[in-house]
């Protein structure tokens, strides 16, 4: 049972008209003096866009910068593996783009649960974000003339994309990552590599440090600062198989849930329609292939149940480009959320491809004949040559097999206009917090607004909340560091001491399978009362039975993963609650018994139209659901259509 | 074909940096041949931790081959017998049933083994340190469109950018020489208008940084090509040798 209590939450929005509230908020915001800023220190958790890009711009504005990876380099976080681009309302196209179209497609895209203002100046922060990477010298894909390429992706009607061939994070995340390195070198920020953030340190009220274990010798180590920020990304390892790295885990923020800050809207899972299906037991991961692609590439399965023919012997008049057919306006460039459900249903109906069945094609035969296949390699060659790696199957003869896989969650830590959490001191940026994208986010706007938070959000908000709390100095010796210290040291101990016999991979693949089965693309609270007690019967035997060997002094793999799905086993029930307790069907979030005769998402604006947060209450007591209204200005909600 | 195999693993095991490695022989069988390398290290750690033998420490992270995080000197390659391919994209159908594969950490003084094939790659990160970025901070950029970059020079720039920095490179060369790591940067920034303000100092940096590391030089045998799993080119040696003539040589 949950309680659903209040107040509300208030996401403190500032007053004036949506196009200005961004400059106004900034004109109301304290600023630190630069020869105080110097007085400061941040810790910043996690290197990725969000991450990296806040790292360096605080590090520029003077504060002392302390930043934190689990990886043996900042340049290794996932943020590097997105593919397909980053949004921007540049309008350099013609074709009819604006800061308002942005929006109002991120709102749409979003299914009309996510905070206008925020989004809004998402939008309106886009087009700096290219500026500034564009001047650190990241490689994007330019016109002869020399000019930026543009590229269409999915839930819109312009060419807003920009991008670096199929490796536009990669190129975004090296471009923070070199401005993080020259902060480095300028004596502003310190690096720690390998740590793992293990708690939030939270005193009289407010995040003032962290304690991490060093991965390579062990230790635990205790920081302090006067503002703490979490870009630890999303959590959809808790799903074991998913697109994200294997080291990518909800720790550092479930931590932080358990110190205090609310989790809002896990249910919003993001199931990316085009990913390489699985092949057997063994699989460890799952590999996006870029929604840029369905800018060429189009959908289909055979006309016929069951056809066991090879795609080429299946003629185009026994095809059905089933998206084409269902959404001509939008065809193959459907949102993902749309997208996937829909290859959901011709593969239930039947008409799967594969010796699985649970697949269907992603056919370029028309844009190679159109455009040639050095064009088309141009576009997608390392996309189409991963492909070829992981199936030992030519995406240019024959076409690719896909299926939806988890791929983003917008869910995460609330945060208010300002990305603080209900922690005062407490930062929330890029996948980690909710703030953005709703019930399904667009493709292309991960990046983007990883980068608004880092660069052009936090360095404002962050200065405000050191100019205007009296903030006592706070050192590592404070009883509270020794406090969690300890109780981290505790639960590593206990972790080690169980001596079971399953190992914490067998537990981590075991709940993947019951939240992607009961709490995947389509859920119902009957799946989801079973999925709730599946998930705290395998916690209960991973407390008892995981068997996890080794030290906790020195390198060990197996400890880390340990901890990481511990955390996963007590989370996955909130978002499976949260999943339970949203009677509706909105963007990633698919509730059976809400849903328009056509198979899309039913909402409820009369009873759902806002943000749940969930509130720690104990170690056996419930989850508080508290709510933030959502109230929409700008834009009506409507049924969306992209029909 | 078969579509599972029995191999036998020569696997490098070192508890920690100060203590002595030596190689473990391991057995696996029925590994199917769609399996990643990294996958079927997998299965083999899963089976130690059930005997109760601590499993092999090795990097891994995205396991879709642009991370840079997995290394690994298989059978003498670094990442293996494929071309342009990371560790982890490498796939078991690339072995055959009865073969025996030799696995080893990264080899090199300035890679130091932290455990088993785990090793400490922080010397590159040293190096980007000394050079490897636009000093530009946020807020300052022009429009994105005012600089052109020519076609071309965007092409080749995002060639050399693409480096994953994973070090195949300097296992790879006989010398241990990280030439053809720093030679991406360099030539990312030479080929754009944005890298000119800061063009000789930041290849005169880098390299004395190298140096300084403890990486070899380069005597030109093209193994670090020939092993990077990003398609890097040596032509960003020629590069990096041409920059730094320029910038030693030449007077401001």
């Amino acid at each position: 049972m949950t309680t659903e209590a209040k107040p509300v939450l208030d996401g403190r929005i500032p007053a004036g008209p949506m196009a200005d509230k961004w400059e106004l908020c900034q004109r109301e915001l304290k600023l630190v003096a630069p020869t105080n800023k110097r007085k400061y220190d941040i810790i910043v958790v996690g290197t990725g866009l969000a991450g990296g890009s806040a790292a360096a711009s605080l590090a520029e504005l003077g504060y002392n910068v302390k930043a934190f990876c689990f990886q043996d380099s900042a340049r290794r976080a996932h943020s590097i593996a997105a593919q397909g681009g980053i949004n921007a309302a540049k309008n350099y196209q013609n074709d009819g783009d604006s800061v308002w179209r942005l929006f109002y497609d991120t709102i749409k895209g979003g299914d009309f649960r996510s905070r206008e203002a925020n989004v809004y100046r998402l939008a309106q922060l886009s087009a700096n974000i290219i500026d500034q990477c564009v001047a650190q010298g990241v490689p994007f894909a330019r016109e002869y003339g020399g000019v930026l390429a543009n590229r269409t992706f999915g839930g819109v009607q312009v060419s807003r994309t920009f991008y670096a061939r199929g490796q536009t994070g990669q190129q975004l995340l090296l471009g923070a990552y070199s401005a993080l390195m020259r902060q480095v070198n300028l004596g502003k920020v310190k690096m720690f590599p390998r740590r793992e953030m293990l708690d939030l340190v939270v005193v009289d009220g407010v995040a003032r440090g962290i304690i991490c274990r060093n991965l390579v010798n062990g230790q635990i180590e205790t920081y302090a600062a006067h503002a703490v920020l979490l870009c630890t990304g999303g959590y959809g390892n808790a799903y074991y198989l998913s697109t994200n790295a294997k080291g990518c885990n909800v720790t550092a923020a479930w931590r932080a849930y358990k110190r205090g800050a609310m989790f809002a809207n896990p249910c919003y899972t993001q199931i990316h329609p085009t990913c390489i299906p699985v092949t057997g037991e063994y699989q460890s991961k799952l590999t996006l292939m870029s929604e840029s692609l369905r800018n060429d590439g189009r959908v289909w399965v055979p006309l016929k149940a069951d056809d066991t023919r090879s795609p080429e012997q299946i003629p185009e008049a026994e095809r059905d480009y089933y998206l084409e057919r269902r959404y001509p306006s939008y065809g193959n460039m459907a949102p993902r959320d749309v997208a996937s459900r829909a290859a959901k249903e011709r593969c239930d109906a039947g008409f799967g491809v594969g010796s699985s069945k649970q697949a269907v094609y992603l056919d370029f035969t028309a844009a190679i004949q159109r455009d040639g296949e050095s064009t088309v390699r141009a576009k997608y060659g390392n996309l189409f040559d991963m492909y070829q790696k992981i199936t030992a199957e030519d995406p240019y003869k024959s076409p690719m097999r896909i299926y939806p896989a988890i791929h983003y969650t917008m869910g995460g830590l609330w945060v208010d206009y300002y990305l603080q959490s209900n922690v005062p001191g407490l930062f929330v940026l890029g996948e980690a917090n909710f703030s953005d994208h709703g019930a399904n986010r667009l493709g292309a706007s991960a990046l983007m607004q990883g980068l608004a938070d880092g660069y052009f959000v936090v360095p404002n908000t962050v200065a405000d909340h050191l100019a205007t709390r009296k903030l006592t100095p706070v050192s590592t010796d404070h009883p509270e560091f020794r406090r969690c210290q300890e109780e981290t040291t505790n639960r590593i101990k206990k972790l080690l001491s169980i001596s079971g016999k399953r190992t914490v991979e067998s537990f981590h693949r075991a709940l993947g399978k019951i939240l992607w089965e009961y709490c995947g693309m389509s859920r119902s609270a009957k799946g989801l009362e079973v999925a709730i007690q599946k998930i705290r019967g395998l916690r209960t035997e991973f407390w008892q039975d995981v068997r996890v060997l080794g030290a906790s002094n020195n390198f060990n793999q197996d400890l880390e993963h340990a901890g990481r799905v511990a955390d996963f086993l007590e989370f996955g029930e909130v978002l499976a609650q949260d999943a339970l307790t949203r009677n509706e069907s909105c963007g990633g979030h698919f509730r059976e018994e809400y849903q328009t005769k056509d198979n899309d998402t039913l909402r409820d604006d009369q009873n759902f139209q806002h943000v749940a947060a969930w509130e720690y209450a104990g170690e056996n007591a419930p989850a508080v659901r508290r709510t933030e209204p959502l109230e929409f200005t700008e834009v009506k909600p409507t049924q969306r259509s992209y029909k | 074909m078969s579509d599972t195999l029995n191999l036998t693993l020569k696997v490098w095991r070192q508890a920690s940096p100060s203590a002595p490695g030596e190689f473990k022989t391991y057995k696996v069988y029925d590994i199917s041949t769609h399996m990643s390398f990294l996958e079927m290290l997998d299965v083999l750690n899963e089976d130690l931790i059930s005997k109760g033998e601590e499993p092999i420490a090795f990097d891994h992270d995205c396991r879709e081959g642009i991370c840079g995080s997995c290394s690994l000197m298989i059978n003498g390659q670094a990442h293996g017998p494929d071309r342009t391919t990371t560790t982890c994209q490498l796939h078991m159908r690339r072995f055959r049933s009865g073969d025996m594969i030799v696995i080893e950490p990264w080899r090199a003084r300035a890679f130091p083994v932290i455990r088993d094939l785990v090793v400490d790659r922080s010397a590159f990160d040293r190096i980007m340190t000394a050079g490897g970025y636009v000093s530009v901070n946020t807020g300052n950029a022009v429009d994105g469109n005012a600089v052109l970059v020519p076609k071309q020079n965007a092409d080749k720039a995002f060639a050399s950018a693409t480096c994953i920095g994973c070090g195949a490179c300097v296992a790879a060369c006989k010398n241990a020489s990280a030439m053809l790591f720093v030679s991406a940067k360099v030539s990312q920034f030479a080929l754009l208008p944005q890298g000119q303000p800061e063009r000789s100092q930041r290849v005169e940096a880098m390299v004395a940084k190298m140096d300084e590391e403890g990486f070899g030089g380069c005597t030109n045998t093209n193994e670090c090509e020939a092993a990077c799993p990003a398609g890097i080119t040596v032509d960003n040696i020629a590069r990096l040798n041409r920059e730094y003539i320029r910038a030693t040589l030449t007077a401001e």
